[in-house]
């Protein structure tokens, strides 16, 4: 995955402009044809999600009961309106993946949005302060991450009942952790740089020197974070969602598709296939961007392999 | 050596009391069961007699209280569901789970410690490219609906196996199967990847320069260096994968193991029945943990514990 089209006309160290940067970035990516694949394909969700009111071709949740159970148009019985086939309802698969996918990426990005800022945060303060507040934290990070998610997210729905905002509650106290790890790692290796010192030095106030010096100089490789973990929280939802956790009917998410559809799985293989088919891609996709936004952002990886 | 392991197990003993209280406070403090047990237009007097009946009305520090003291006694009360001490009914389901998990990281690690030990050996080739890629996507890939596929095409059309149930090998292989996907696709990750860091190394240059011949080159000497970070990552995923995320697979097969009791456990909102759920999930976590560093001294002799 990591094997780049050679370094060697980047002049990765070069001091070039970014424009020229930018430029060499574009044509590795051209070069690099699976992740410019999976960026397209990441964008088409994205755009799918926002657009969805425009680009369904049904509604989502009305259905009829004479079309149920149609099959996918070119199998023998389909219906060229209903171009991945109809559910137990009536309604059109093809619409209800467009629909779900703006339910997943709602769940990945809040829950990133809001985990990833807490996260950080803590991070920040754990690597920077170090002593008991480094040990305090980082001591409720292991114990809390030694922990299966799954369970935890399953507790927090227990108590507080299934639904979509409750569903984002539990994946953010269960995903802060791996970005408080990130901040802080990133952190303690800024910490004795001079340009830190020479903040302090010169009478920066501490927030001033971790969120006006540190911070920025430490983003690139949290952001390959956030980009992955939106890809994990997808797939937790999904999971949460099958199991008749998460999103709860008649609003429509993939993992939701599959749980219904599974009791028609004898059937209409269909129900179960292409919403599976659009989790798995979206998460193999944003991982492979992930993987890509690390190489771009951080160009001693780029040459490193 | 010993100094190690009591300092470890005394913080072991400490994750296990921290993660108990943890999930009592999430438990008893963000919820009131009483208020999804009972149907909306359930009188005052219902709640109430409801509240007493579980013990639920009495001062939050007597409740602690005794929630502690069992904990010590290994005590977690009756299920509220089964009626039944729930530590048994826990420790009942746990040999279906264990016989599912283990077979399912011999077939992964079967499969992929060669694989990945090839895709170290040939870096860049066309082999290791597919190999890289079937491991991501091994990973993306949502374990549930690798379980319905596998339904789907072995057991629906060719009939070779049973959909769901416990008990001969043609219940196993599927569940089995599904399951060892995720780790697979980790295992020959992290196989490739420490294989290829040792490649890499001096002394390999040195051994094949002096002579050895390449079978014990890359055994003897570049896989024993190997081994500790995939047998970390084997513990790791091992552990978590017997503390209940198999559950989504377990469900879809019925297979009768801790995964599905977790799920039964949310789904009648069993607080002891849970509570007992997350001290054997945190003790099998925390145990594997400690055998897994402890197995590095095996591997590397200059570890001293």
């Amino acid at each position: 995955m990591m094997q780049r089209a050679s370094a060697k006309s980047t002049g990765a160290y070069a001091p070039a402009s970014a424009k020229n940067r930018a430029a060499e970035s574009l044509r590795r990516l051209w070069k690099d044809k699976v992740t410019l694949v999976s960026l397209l394909f990441v964008l088409l969700v994205i755009f799918s999600a926002l657009a969805a009111p425009v680009i369904s071709p049904h509604d989502p949740t009305k259905g009829s009961i004479t079309n149920r159970l149609k099959p996918p148009f070119w199998v023998e019985g389909g219906d060229p309106r209903f171009i991945l086939g109809t559910d137990q309802q009536g309604r059109d698969v093809l619409s209800r993946i467009i629909w779900g996918g703006r339910v997943s990426l709602t769940v990945g990005f809040v829950c990133v949005a809001i985990s990833g800022a807490f996260g950080t945060l803590l991070g920040l303060i754990s690597g920077y302060f170090g002593k008991w507040v480094d040990t305090l934290i980082m001591r409720i990070v292991d114990i809390q991450s030694s922990f299966p998610g799954l369970l935890v997210a399953l507790t927090f729905v227990m108590v507080l009942g299934p639904g979509m905002w409750n569903l984002i509650a539990a994946l953010t106290f269960n995903g802060w952790m791996v970005h408080a790890r990130m901040a802080r790692s990133q952190v303690l290796s800024m910490r004795e740089t001079t340009m830190v010192e020479a903040a302090r030095a010169i009478g920066c106030p501490t927030s001033r020197t971790l969120f006006g010096h540190i911070f920025p100089n430490i983003i690139s490789p949290l952001i390959t974070t956030y980009v992955l973990e939106i890809a994990r929280i997808i797939g937790a939802e999904a999971t949460m969602s099958f199991l008749g956790y998460g999103i709860q009917p008649p609003q429509s998410s993939w993992g939701l598709m599959i749980g219904e559809g599974r009791v028609y799985i004898a059937q209409a293989w269909w129900l179960v296939t292409f919403p599976g088919v659009a989790i798995a891609l979206t998460i193999l996709c944003l991982n492979l961007v992930g993987n890509w936004v690390r190489t771009e952002l951080d160009p001693l990886h780029r040459t490193r392999h | 050596m010993l100094r190690y392991v009591t300092l470890r197990l005394g913080y072991c003993v400490l994750v296990i009391i921290g993660v108990s209280l943890l999930v009592f406070v999430i438990t008893h403090l963000v919820g009131n069961p009483v208020d999804i047990m009972l149907p909306l237009q359930a009188t005052e007097e219902e709640r109430a007699q409801l509240e007493h009946q579980l013990g639920l009305d009495r001062p939050l520090l007597v409740q602690l209280k005794e929630f502690m003291s069992g904990l010590v006694r290994l005590d977690f009360g009756l299920s509220w569901w089964q009626k039944e001490p729930a530590l048994a009914i826990v420790l009942e389901r746990m040999p279906a789970t264990f016989q599912l998990v283990l077979w399912s990281f011999l077939v992964a690690g079967v499969i992929a410690i060669p694989l990945g030990i090839i895709a170290a050996y040939h870096p860049g080739s066309t082999l290791d490219r597919i190999l890289t890629a079937a491991a991501l996507t091994g990973i993306c890939v949502p374990t549930f609906w690798v379980g319905l596929m596998l339904v789907t095409v072995f057991a629906v059309r060719l009939g070779w196996f049973y959909t769901s149930g416990y008990g001969t090998v043609r219940h196993m292989v599927l569940p089995v199967l599904a399951l060892s996907i995720v780790p697979m696709g980790r295992i020959a990750q992290i196989m490739r990847f420490s294989m290829l860091d040792q490649l890499n190394k001096q002394y390999i240059t040195t051994a094949r320069a002096k002579g050895l011949d390449e079978k014990t080159v890359i055994f003897k000497h570049a896989l024993k260096n190997a081994a500790p970070a995939v047998i970390t990552t084997i513990g790791v995923d091992l552990g978590r994968m017997l503390a209940g995320i198999s559950s989504p697979v377990e469900h879809v097969f019925a297979w009768p193991g801790f995964g599905s009791l977790i799920l039964d456990t949310i789904q009648h909102q069993d607080f002891p029945l849970l509570q007992a759920c997350v001290f054997v999930v945190a003790i099998i976590v925390t145990m594997i943990n400690l055998l897994t560093d402890l197995s590095y001294g095996l591997f590397d002799p200059r570890i001293k514990y």
